[in-house]
């Protein structure tokens, strides 16, 4: 356990004569040029950083996928044909769109909802914290909290798993609501909305104090109350964050791997796109596979983020 | 960002948003919410703290009674043990969960101060220093952030390989500073980047150089930026299941606790004992550093959208 200490003091270590001898080396610059030689020492580590383990990587993945299975085989579109036509992997592409339309639609209503109802309240900033603190626990941590929920007892027997024994409360039958297709996705997003909704609170409400009094009382004025107001006022005001959130937390959905593997392992038709990722890719040993299932994740993140970047641009 | 209240000019005769804002605060135009409304916040309350308290609960019951009963009997015969804890660190039995909480630390805190240290000092190269090229570079970097780290993890895989670093720390270290990078450039760039130049200038003349700029002025300044990103980082570090996995495999000699507890969950799911507990002893790092900044956390999260 010491000797683990050690190297991260040792990794710490090596971090600071980094460091240290980047801003010697860049103090050492004179002259005319000597903006471009410091920036050599203050800017080079990132680049050269990124473009070994971002750019170089992505390079080597996008020609592996064209490569077979294997990633070494000849030139061709096998590996994109069967994400398309394999019957696993394709359910495993409408589960991620499932994923992706229902997180950020139901955890942007729930924190809105939640922020609109509690904002200037006496508890305002208790009642915050209660929904945004699952944003501070692991995905794996939320899972094992869920899977408890979940946990499926014999309907005679008595339960330990909280849903069931409301079902059996009001005298239905227990489920097994990780098993039953198709519905135990729909049980494995109520976790990533548990987790996403406090971070669509927080923004939110952010914006929604941000907007200016006298839009709202001119609105008043002029009739607007209840939904009306909400509809034509609140939520055009607060649109630069509502898409910030939006394309943010459906990246997040696009992503999700922790949930599923801890979950249910992407049994029982749960499976999504990052987790036949894995699977391919470091237990199954198809590697080409795995970079398609990649590509294919980057294809579908990039024009969100673009589109993201740009609404950001226009609103300042 | 909200916490930032600009005073208006009370001379100008105009009020800006801002200071109508601090006004509304304390006038009484609030609505009382309907009843309705209130039932309705309630239950999203309460379904967003149970099923956490039920475990916490849970994590303090006899492993006998955890199988048996729900958590929710406890109420009526309160019987608590600290025993799954001292199970779930002892070492009797092969690896114990100390293990796994020492490696997350390990894992944590320099993948956490690497890509800060690198973040700030490009952000400053792209901010104050004149190079050609550097808006070119800088969108670049910023740009990165589209890629997904599942595109990236098998040629580092291969690279790590050849470097001889497979199964140790640094593949994670590195990997989690080279995914972290785009986003820490950019939130430090534009904090660093909105300092008053007129500082920069004043600390010229009186004959510092670039680097005691960087060091005396910009850093200190760009503080809050580093706390938020930093809280980001280590919350994302200690989190993170994927990266680990896959660079690091199940052994206690290097796994991090999210990936002992994920295995758990799948081969010994019926052990909710040995589960709760780790699963709280996970929790309670990030919950906690996250509750002493949540501030700057929150300044974090919202820079984006405010901005």
């Amino acid at each position: 356990m010491l000797d683990k200490f050690g190297q991260m003091f040792l990794a710490i270590g090596v971090l600071v004569a980094v460091v240290v001898v980047l801003l010697l080396l860049a103090s050492l610059a004179r002259g005319r040029n000597g903006d471009r030689l410091r920036a050599l020492f203050f800017v080079g580590p990132t680049v050269l950083l990124v473009a070994v383990g971002l750019i170089y990587p992505t390079v080597l993945t996008i020609i592996k996928s064209f490569r077979g299975p294997a990633g070494t085989g000849a030139f061709g579109f096998d590996n994109y044909v069967t994400i398309f036509t394999r019957e696993a992997l394709r359910s495993s592409i409408v589960n991620t769109a499932i994923w992706v339309l229902l997180v950020p639609l139901l955890a942007i209503a729930i924190g809105l909802l939640y922020a609109i109802i509690v904002d200037r309240t006496p508890i305002e900033s208790f009642a915050k914290t209660l929904i945004f603190l699952p944003m501070a626990i692991s995905m794996v941590g939320a899972s094992v909290i869920w899977k408890f929920v979940y946990e499926y007892k014999p309907t005679q027997a008595d339960q330990i798993g909280l849903l069931n024994q409301i079902i059996k409360m009001f005298g239905g039958e227990t489920r097994q609501f990780l098993v039953e297709s198709p519905w135990n996705n729909f049980f494995l997003i109520v976790v990533m909305i548990w987790i996403q909704a406090g971070f669509a609170m927080t923004v939110l409400s952010a914006a929604i104090k941000a907007i200016p009094d006298e839009i709202i009382e001119a609105a008043r004025i002029d009739g607007a109350s209840g939904w009306a107001l909400f509809w034509q006022i609140t939520l055009p005001s607060i649109r630069a964050s509502l898409i910030m959130v939006v394309t943010t937390i459906a990246i997040a959905a696009l992503k999700v791997f922790d949930i599923v593997r801890t979950m249910t392992g992407g049994n029982w038709d749960t499976s999504v796109i990052a987790n036949d990722f894995y699977s391919a890719s470091f237990t199954q040993g198809q590697p080409g596979l795995g970079s398609a299932l990649a590509v294919l994740l980057f294809v579908l993140v990039a024009p969100i983020i673009v589109y993201n970047v740009r609404q950001l641009r226009e609103a300042s | 960002m909200t916490t930032v209240v600009a005073t208006p000019d009370p001379e100008a005769g105009e009020l800006t948003p801002k200071g109508k804002r601090k006004r509304r605060r304390s006038s009484p135009t609030r609505q009382t919410s309907s009843p309705l409304m209130t039932v309705v916040a309630i239950i999203i309350a309460t379904v967003w703290t149970v099923p956490t308290l039920g475990l916490l609960i849970t994590s303090f019951r006899e492993p006998m009674d955890i199988r048996r009963t729900g958590w929710w009997t406890a109420f009526s015969n309160p019987e608590f043990t600290i025993d799954n804890y001292v199970s779930a660190m002892s070492t009797s039995g092969g690896a114990s969960m100390l293990d796994y909480f020492v490696n997350s630390f390990v894992i944590t805190i320099p993948s956490t101060l690497f890509p800060l240290t690198f973040a700030a000092l490009a952000a400053y190269g792209f901010s104050w220093l004149k190079f050609p090229g550097r808006d070119w570079l800088f969108i670049v970097v910023f740009a990165l952030q589209i890629v997904p780290l599942q595109v990236a993890l098998v040629p580092l895989m291969q690279l790590y390989g050849d470097l001889n670093l497979q199964g140790t720390y640094w593949t994670v270290w590195i990997s989690h500073t080279i995914f972290g990078l785009p986003l820490a450039v950019f939130m430090m760039f534009n904090s660093i980047r909105d300092l008053p130049p007129a500082l920069v200038e004043a600390a010229t003349i009186d004959g510092a150089g670039p680097v005691q700029i960087f060091l005396r002025i910009v850093l200190p300044l760009a503080t809050p930026a580093i706390a938020a990103y930093g809280i980001f980082q280590f919350l994302w570090t200690w989190n993170d299941l994927l990266v680990s996995m896959v660079f690091l495999g199940g052994s206690a000699d290097v796994a991090p606790l999210t990936v002992y507890i994920s295995q758990l969950t799948g081969s010994r799911g019926g052990q909710w004992y040995l589960l709760s507990a780790g699963a709280f002893i996970s929790i309670i790092v990030p919950v906690v550093v996250f509750l002493l900044m949540q501030r700057y956390f929150v300044r974090g999260l919202t820079a984006g959208a405010v901005k």
